[in-house]
């Protein structure tokens, strides 16, 4: 089940293959959901749920699509999923949603979505298509969680909509920033992750 | 000055590679060419002798700021007495600015040069002097009631991203002290704007007195903003009152009189390039005008007249100080002029149609920052396209 290249396909995207770090893929959505932890987290699940089974979809159907209209159909497949996403959420979710307003819909033009199926689905068998989708999808997650946690943290003062920083603080003069909800802040949070990152995984490093 | 030469070469050794204080060799050089002229001289090649150097630039900027600095400090006494509604003498007011600013510029120098010295420890790098004027720019350009956390934070924020990861000294593309306003401006809005954020309220070290909730302290063009109507609102100050500069504001910026004077100092020693500034005032007064010619309501900067437009706020300071920075402006010669012309029709626009906004001189440096190594790039393209036509015409 999970020899050494499916370990690969799952793992490698969570730190020295990730999306957003390593590719610089997603960025948009990235930049746009993560001003609270709440929308942070929901993205991740919709892109991973969208992401894995698109794969396996995709990969099912990859000798008979041809070549030609390859992105048409990798297209329809996408969003019809995200579609169903989108309507779940309403049911279920209807205050996140109305949050993360079109990012939902355009995870359809995410380019993690598409490169993974060009890259991945079209020439692998199924369930290491579902493992490098659940993977990309995990490591595009982790990202969006780390900033989102640091942009709640000192753009609000809270996580998860509790309070965190103690009323305490405020009277003594403290203020939250509002930069951290203002997208600039999360480029910014971005490179800092990438800062780390790259320092810690010197291969990586463009000479 | 020779027992501490001694005491230099007494502990230099441990400072030199093997030595015990290895890691703090580039400090140790710092302090060494902060206090004494180095004798290091280059051994090969041909090398142009001059006396100016970084450390001497920086200090020449320094220097011209300290009319600036000097008038800050009494004006903010002025309006601290003038808010408090008592008589204090001169020297009094001046001692009660001395006080507020003192801890603004430790924590400002201590912040900004505690992270290059570490930054040039990890990288064994010299130390460059380049935060010296920084250092002095921002308590002149950040309100006088900012609580010094915020501008610890926002120095070290500007410092790290605005200046260490481009390089440091030299290499930055927007100018560290507007960074670092333009941090607390979009980070604590509440702090940076409004009635109290301009007139020190409280005392400092228990000398002066608090100011009550009820006072007004805004600034003439934070006042023109927030009065939208057909005519001026009647609590601004003349122009005059501007030139001199008794009224509130950021602490560098009120007194026309004071940049004035360190523009000269500027302009007659070459360290700042006259295009640049003259070319903004023109800026300023051309689209001041502009403005002036079309009065409308909604926007009720429209209605002051160019001259007022580049004596408030932080037009001029801005335009002396903050655009002839030579590392983050244009330097073609007629990049210079488009450079300061852009920036002074910029700030007047952002300040007349853009309520929210009602300082403009801070964005449109920063702004014109951005397009300062573009203006180059097509001039010098310009110029070559025009020797290479010539030279295929012949």
């Amino acid at each position: 089940m999970l020899s050494k290249r499916n370990k690969e396909a799952l793992f490698n995207p969570l730190s020295k293959d990730n999306p957003v770090l390593v590719q610089i893929l997603g960025i948009c959505s990235t930049l746009a959901v993560t001003a609270k932890l709440e929308p942070a987290i929901v993205m991740g699940i919709s892109v991973i749920a969208v992401l894995a089974i698109s794969n396996v979809v995709i990969s099912l159907l990859r000798k008979t699509i041809p070549t030609s209209i390859r992105i048409i159909v990798q297209l329809v497949v996408v969003a019809a999923l995200v579609i169903i996403v989108q309507q779940v959420l309403r049911a279920y979710a209807y205050d996140v949603s109305l949050q993360l307003s079109v990012f939902i819909g355009l995870i359809i033009t995410n380019c993690i979505l598409m490169g993974r199926l060009e890259a991945f689905a079209l020439s692998n068998r199924p369930w290491p298509a579902f493992l490098d989708g659940i993977g990309n999808g995990l490591g595009y997650m982790i990202i969006l969680v780390i900033v989102a946690f640091f942009r709640e943290l000192l753009g609000s003062g809270t996580l998860l909509n509790y309070q965190v920083i103690p009323q305490w603080c405020y009277d003594h003069g403290y203020m939250n920033n509002g930069l951290m909800i203002l997208p600039p802040m999360a480029l910014i949070t971005v490179g800092c992750i990438i800062w780390v990152h790259r320092s810690r995984n010197k291969d990586l490093q463009e000479k | 000055m020779k027992p501490l030469r001694k005491f230099l070469d007494k502990i230099k050794p441990h400072f030199h590679e093997g030595g015990k204080l290895s890691k703090l060799q580039s400090f140790y050089e710092g302090m060494e060419t902060f206090l004494f002229t180095p004798n290091a001289t280059s051994r090969s090649g041909v090398h142009i002798h001059d006396s100016n150097d970084l450390k001497r630039t920086m200090i020449t900027v320094v220097v011209a700021l300290m009319p600036c600095l000097l008038f800050a400090m009494y004006n903010i006494g002025y309006q601290h007495f003038n808010a408090m509604g008592t008589d204090a003498s001169f020297w009094q007011m001046f001692f009660y600015g001395l006080l507020a600013m003192l801890p603004v510029i430790v924590v400002s120098y201590a912040v900004g040069l505690g992270i290059e010295f570490i930054g040039a420890q990890i990288h064994h790098k010299e130390i460059q002097e380049g935060f010296l004027v920084t250092g002095i720019l921002i308590p002149l350009i950040v309100p006088i009631n900012t609580p010094l956390w915020m501008t610890a934070v926002a120095t070290a924020f500007a410092v790290i991203f605005a200046k260490e990861i481009f390089g440091g000294t030299g290499m930055n593309i927007f100018n560290v002290a507007l960074i670092t306003r333009a941090f607390l401006f979009f980070a604590y809005p509440s702090k940076m704007s409004g009635d109290m954020a301009f007139v020190k309220t409280d005392p400092a070290f228990g000398f002066g007195g608090t100011v009550p909730d009820t006072f007004s302290g805004a600034t003439p063009l934070g006042e023109v903003a927030t009065n939208v109507g057909e005519t001026l609102s009647d609590k601004i100050p003349s122009t005059i009152d501007a030139f001199i500069g008794l009224i509130p504001g950021s602490p560098g910026e009120t007194s026309m009189i004071a940049i004035l004077i360190g523009a000269a100092i500027l302009l007659i020693t070459g360290v700042a390039s006259w295009r640049v500034m003259v070319s903004v005032f023109a800026g300023g007064l051309a689209m001041g005008a502009l403005a002036h010619a079309f009065p409308t309501a909604t926007y009720p900067a429209s209605m002051l007249d160019p001259l007022a437009q580049v004596c408030f706020g932080g037009f001029a300071f801005a335009a002396v100080f903050m655009a002839t920075d030579p590392v983050t402006g244009a330097r073609t010669k007629i990049g210079q002029y488009i450079y300061g012309f852009l920036i002074g029709v910029f700030a007047i626009l952002i300040r007349v149609y853009n309520g929210g906004y009602p300082e403009g001189a801070m964005l449109a440096v920063l702004l014109m920052n951005a397009f300062a190594p573009l203006i180059d790039y097509c001039v010098v393209q310009v110029n070559i396209n025009r020797r290479l036509k010539r030279a295929k015409t012949q």
